[in-house]
């Protein structure tokens, strides 16, 4: 095993698959010279050069076709998107034009790209730069989505998005990079799509998320465990496909559901998620899925605020504490 | 510059072939028009009447199934030109299990990856980029491919393109966007639509070579095609050419009502440089074909078009449980409403 973080997880995953094809590069905005905004991408310029590492323009519709239109021949190209906030600007290219081409051309044309980056809340990036787009993307027939939240998972699931002949959104907490884990001293190492995980079993409820909040409901289920309830922590990781066997499987096991995400609490992915368990597991329940999203607001800026907005523990706590009783 | 007798320049063969195509072409898109009336073929259907020299001209200059091109939803020409089974084409707009896309696409997504045509898109402007993309592969595998991106007027002023343009010219990318100026942005004139309406100027600030030429010649965009394929096969950098036509149609074939943006007499005016009418004038004065033979040609094609056609419609529409298949390529989509 290698102990890394999960920035250098994802690095490495890079680094490792550039070198095993030659057909994978990366493209983005300061990717190669200026190392990449959170330094996912540092040290491959120098390593594999320009015609590799392309730094683009800052125009995020335009680098993303011409991404698309590589794959379309074959290219495996990883687009870094410097937050998944810009992403907006390049819906049109993702949303018409990637998620479209196998179906549209009846299977003549594959997409084999990877789009990637910071999903979601860092520290005081406000209203324009703390979005989290995943439910978005997982609403698109056509794309895969995942959000990992282990460091294992982003190494794993990004060699399986690498290798996948589709278009994938690879969304990164930002809150996640310094995360410490461990991964397998295995190039051949990955983690397949469609699988969620239960990263600790319980009994009582059953803790429901993805990317970032699978750590704040293993800390919830801690909490929970200091007064006596045992919390099952169910980790989404992957939206579509989504594995609802094993959601479902934990809640027929503890009869009660709380959904938590980052993204707003309204039309988010967890609203999916919590439909899916109310419509399939209704004789199962013994109370209603609960949701802990984030704040139906625009990401304000003072740290106090944005705090209020992101679930955090106490919030889920208290959700928990006030439904459930 | 003296006049250079561009028939000189091609064969008797060459240009019976290039009258064959764009007689094709125009029965083919006719045919098109008569079906969609008829209810056999819906959504928006774009064709490209009154343009058929561009297509054919450039067609010419190209390797087909080694170059790459991409266009917008003008597309049937195209695949027709670079050797698809016009029988696959014409299912695919009529809808049919047959069709090249399997009826999934229609008349606006129309591929054969096969011969390196990757469409048949319906956003405007939003294919440029993908265009650059496939220059991009090319340059990238150190391939001397050339890409061929066609564009309308009004995708011209789309900001993606723009985008494109910048990259294409940053990086040598080996793509020649060809902005097929019909003069019409759907029903919005050139001059409403662009505050340069000069739109082979879009390159300039690029760096990117850029000309305008004369797109109802078929011989002389044949010449100005190969002219620029071949330099951009050499140089490796993008070029940007406005070739200058009319569509002698409405916008789709749901633009029933052309006079509220152009005039009779105007039409009447551009149809006189109707594309087929000036070749076949070349190859009378020239002696390189009777009205006879034109006459013959025309009857042969028309009678090959029916043929085609009743093919397509013999096709059976698509089972229904094929609308999972595809969506993947590994996995099917869940089930259900």
């Amino acid at each position: 095993m290698i102990e890394t973080t999960f920035r250098d997880a994802i690095h490495r995953c890079i680094d490792e698959e550039m070198e095993r094809n030659p057909d994978v590069f990366v493209i983005g905005e300061d990717i190669g010279r200026y190392e990449g905004t959170f330094k996912v991408t540092k040290g491959l310029w120098p390593k594999y050069g320009e015609k590799r590492v392309v730094d683009t323009p800052i125009v995020e519709p335009g680098f993303t076709g011409i991404a698309i239109g590589a794959a379309m021949t074959g290219l495996r190209p990883i687009v870094e998107m410097m937050t998944m906030s810009f992403s907006i600007l390049a819906l049109d290219q993702i949303i018409n034009h990637a998620a479209k081409i196998h179906y549209m051309t009846g299977g003549q044309v594959s997409v084999p790209m990877v789009v990637r980056g910071p999903g979601g809340a860092a520290k005081q990036l406000s209203a324009q730069h703390s979005h989290s787009l995943e439910g978005w993307y997982a609403h698109v027939p056509g794309l895969k989505v995942v959000a990992p939240a282990t460091v294992q998972d982003a190494y794993g699931m990004l060699k399986t998005a690498v290798w996948d002949d589709n278009p994938v959104i690879f969304t990164e907490n930002p809150g996640l990079y310094t995360l410490k884990g461990t991964i397998p001293d295995d190039k051949d190492f990955t983690v397949p799509f469609g699988k969620a995980q239960i990263l600790r079993e319980g009994s009582d409820l059953s803790l429901v998320g993805y990317s970032r909040m699978t750590q704040v409901n293993l800390a919830v289920a801690e909490k929970l465990a200091e007064k006596g309830l045992s919390a099952e922590v169910v980790d989404v990781r992957s939206l579509l496909p989504l594995d609802t066997e094993t959601i479902y499987a934990s809640v027929r096991k503890t009869h009660r559901a709380v959904v938590v995400y980052e993204d707003w609490r309204s039309g988010g992915f967890g609203a999916e998620i919590a439909a899916r368990i109310g419509e399939d597991c209704f004789d199962d329940l013994d109370s209603p899925v609960l949701r802990v999203g984030g704040l139906n607001v625009p990401m304000p800026y003072a740290r106090v605020l944005e705090l209020e907005c992101i679930p955090d523990v106490d919030d889920v706590l208290a959700t928990i504490e006030r439904k459930l009783g | 510059m003296a006049q250079v007798d561009l028939t000189s320049l091609e064969s008797p063969a060459k240009l019976e072939e290039f009258y064959r195509q764009m007689v094709f072409i125009r029965h083919f898109e006719e045919r098109c028009n008569v079906a969609y009336r008829q209810g056999l073929i819906g959504g928006y259907m774009h064709t490209y009447i009154g343009m058929e020299a561009t297509g054919v001209g450039f067609h010419h200059a190209i390797k087909v199934g080694w170059d790459y091109v991409i266009t917008a939803y003008r597309d049937h020409p195209q695949p027709l030109l670079m050797g698809s089974d016009p029988v696959a084409v014409m299912a695919e707009i009529m809808g049919r299990k047959g069709g090249l896309s399997k009826g999934k696409g229609g008349s606006m997504h129309i591929y054969d990856k096969e011969r390196n045509f990757f469409g048949g898109w319906g956003i405007v402007g939003g294919h440029t980029a993908l265009g650059g993309g496939l220059a991009f592969a090319a340059k990238y595998r150190g391939e001397d491919r050339v890409t061929l991106c066609y564009l309308g007027d009004g995708a011209a002023n789309a900001g993606v393109f723009f985008e494109t343009l910048n990259m294409a010219g940053l990086w040598d990318l080996p793509c020649i966007f060809i902005i097929e100026n019909n003069e019409f942005a759907m029903g919005t004139r050139l001059e409403y639509h662009a505050a340069d309406t000069e739109l082979w100027k879009r390159g300039l600030p690029f760096g990117i070579e850029s000309e305008r030429i004369d797109g109802m010649d078929v011989l002389q965009v044949a010449a100005d095609a190969r002219r620029i394929v071949d330099k951009v096969r050499k140089e490796g950098k993008p070029y940007l050419v406005e070739v200058m036509n009319y569509r002698f149609v409405g916008h789709g074939a749901a633009d029933n009502d052309r006079q509220l943006y152009r005039t009779k007499e105007e039409e009447e005016q551009a149809m006189r440089r109707d594309p087929i009418a000036l070749l076949e004038k070349i190859l009378l004065d020239r002696n390189v074909m009777t009205r006879e033979k034109m006459e013959a040609i025309e009857a042969e094609t028309e009678a090959r078009v029916d043929e085609i056609y009743e093919k397509a419609k013999a096709s059976p529409f698509p089972d229904p449980h094929e609308v999972y298949d595809d969506l993947y390529t590994d996995l099917g989509p869940e089930r259900g409403h």
